[in-house]
């Protein structure tokens, strides 16, 4: 538990106010491009435009089928609608297989502004980068006509939880501190988003131990084993991925030992919800969110279910950030923050070096993420490293 | 004066430890429940072994199964992906 001096229960912070009754910690305005083939206008867009706007230029969105395109329609929706985002310009080439006009008006339907672009209709990328220009006007003094800023606290808020560049510090330094915080947040009353399912296979008997629910319990189970399954039946051995060889390297030798110290980052939490990639909690707590260990997969499936911060464990080091939801990234290992300075915002690793608490880098922490929830930069956002990828598990025809 | 934990044990139940420095081979170390004397130069981070392991029986850190020793390992050896494997998503290992 986080034990403070100064009694700071719960903080509070200048949320932008939806009018779905979420609050966000930005005021994001986004050119979202609905397929591959739209993504190089959205890209350009953000460059030519004179204000200050996010492309979140993604892969996918064409000739998919099934899980895959249920998928990324769920996760444009998603990102779109996240409490971070005042308003968006949704970029379309025309004939791509994701249902643009749907995702406007699920987007209009939260009171968002949002523009349309359609290239073909346009009569060509040019013309289209003028429209979109204008479009991106309209939006912003729409924004800035509606834009309603309210005092907000840390139940408002979605919290996802990440691991990327794990190593032998991970499970003892930053998880543990992560798990304070996460105690902390839930008790205020707040979402914490646990999720990489590949990263707790051989400790998810520990979770499911504390589920009272018998249905989210089986669905905990459930998610590991057909992933666990799906290696199998290809005849993969996920030792060529996980641990990766960074991992190793940084002394973890088993996907078993890597999760054991992953689960830390729950703290005493027990799971409240397990959901589907982008699939928005229903209940506040501790939420399970099927993702893949790849980070930027993994963060832009908890951003789609409406994540507004991430806190994002390294031990490798890593500059990862999101696009449209702050990364606050704590590294475990000291010669790391030595190293990476610039991209790590927390040192856990002075609790290796015997310098410090869990419960002081828990405090350290969490004084942070107030101040990024009221503005404040985070070394990601300050670099400006930024990427989305929508997950994928069928064949793109 | 402030001496640094040379190991960490993270359970009762574990039979390896964490260096938290550098060991050096020969080198006796005491840790909670015991000493042992370093087999091999093992680097900080890495692991090693608090008993000896037997071929087939489980390496125990957390208090948990992090994997099943592909030889016999014994105490004091560096524990890692050259004689302890995951037993989890091996899709190479056919059932039987």
């Amino acid at each position: 538990m986080i034990t403070d001096k100064s009694n700071i229960k719960s903080f509070t912070f200048k949320g932008f106010q939806r009018k779905d009754g979420t609050k966000g910690i930005r005021n994001h305005i986004i050119v979202m491009p609905a397929s591959v083939c739209a993504s190089p206008l959205a890209a350009k867009l953000s460059l030519a435009s004179k204000r200050k706007v996010i492309a979140l230029t993604h892969k996918e969105g064409c000739c998919q089928i099934g899980k895959d395109y249920e998928r990324t329609r769920q996760t444009l929706i998603g990102l779109a609608c996240n409490p971070n985002v005042a308003g968006v310009v949704l970029i379309a080439l025309g004939c791509e297989g994701t249902p643009f006009m749907e995702i406007k008006s699920i987007i209009e339907e939260t009171a968002r502004p949002v523009e349309l672009v359609h290239i073909q209709l346009e009569g060509g990328s040019k013309k289209a980068l003028q429209a979109g220009l204008k479009a991106i006007e309209k939006v912003y003094y729409a924004v800035r006509k509606t834009t309603k800023v309210v005092p907000s606290s840390i139940k408002d808020l979605v919290f996802g939880l990440e691991c990327g560049g794990s190593d032998w510090t991970s499970g003892i330094s930053s998880n543990p501190v992560i798990g304070c915080l996460t105690e902390h947040f839930i008790n205020a009353g707040a979402k914490v988003i646990l999720s990489e399912t590949t990263e707790i296979i051989g400790a998810e008997h520990i979770l499911a131990s504390k589920i009272q629910d018998e249905e989210v319990k089986s669905k905990l189970l459930e998610i590991v084993n057909r992933l666990e399954d799906r290696a199998k039946k290809a005849g993969i051995d996920i030792r060529g991925a996980q641990p990766t060889p960074g991992n190793i390297e940084g002394g973890i030798t088993t996907i078993e030992e890597k999760s054991l110290g992953m689960i830390y980052k729950a703290g005493n939490a027990t799971i409240q919800e397990v959901v589907e990639y982008a699939q928005k909690p229903t209940k506040n707590g501790l939420i399970f969110m099927d993702t893949p260990g790849q980070d930027v997969e993994s963060m832009t499936g908890m951003a789609a279910g409406g994540a507004q911060i991430m806190i994002f464990s390294t031990g490798r080091g890593s500059p990862v950030g999101f696009p449209i939801s702050p990364v606050i990234k704590i590294t475990g290992n000291p010669e790391t923050f030595k190293k990476m300075k610039d991209d790590i915002d927390i040192n856990a690793g002075r609790i290796i070096n015997g310098n410090a608490t869990i419960s002081k880098i828990g405090l350290q922490a969490l004084h942070l993420i107030e101040r990024v929830c009221n503005g404040d930069k985070t070394k990601a956002e300050l670099n400006d490293y930024s990427e989305i990828g929508i997950l994928k598990s069928e064949i793109t025809l | 004066m402030h001496v640094r934990k040379k190991i960490l044990v993270i359970d009762k139940a574990d039979n390896v430890g964490v260096a938290l420095i550098a060991l050096k081979a020969g080198e006796e170390i005491e840790y909670l429940n015991g000493s042992i004397k370093v087999k091999n130069d093992i680097p900080s981070g890495f692991k090693v072994a608090l008993k000896n392991i037997i071929k087939g029986d489980p390496v125990i850190k957390y208090g948990e199964t992090i994997g099943i020793s592909s030889q016999n390992i014994i105490c004091g050896e560096k524990v890692h992906v050259h004689n302890c494997q995951s037993q989890r998503g091996r899709g190479d290992i056919k059932e039987k």
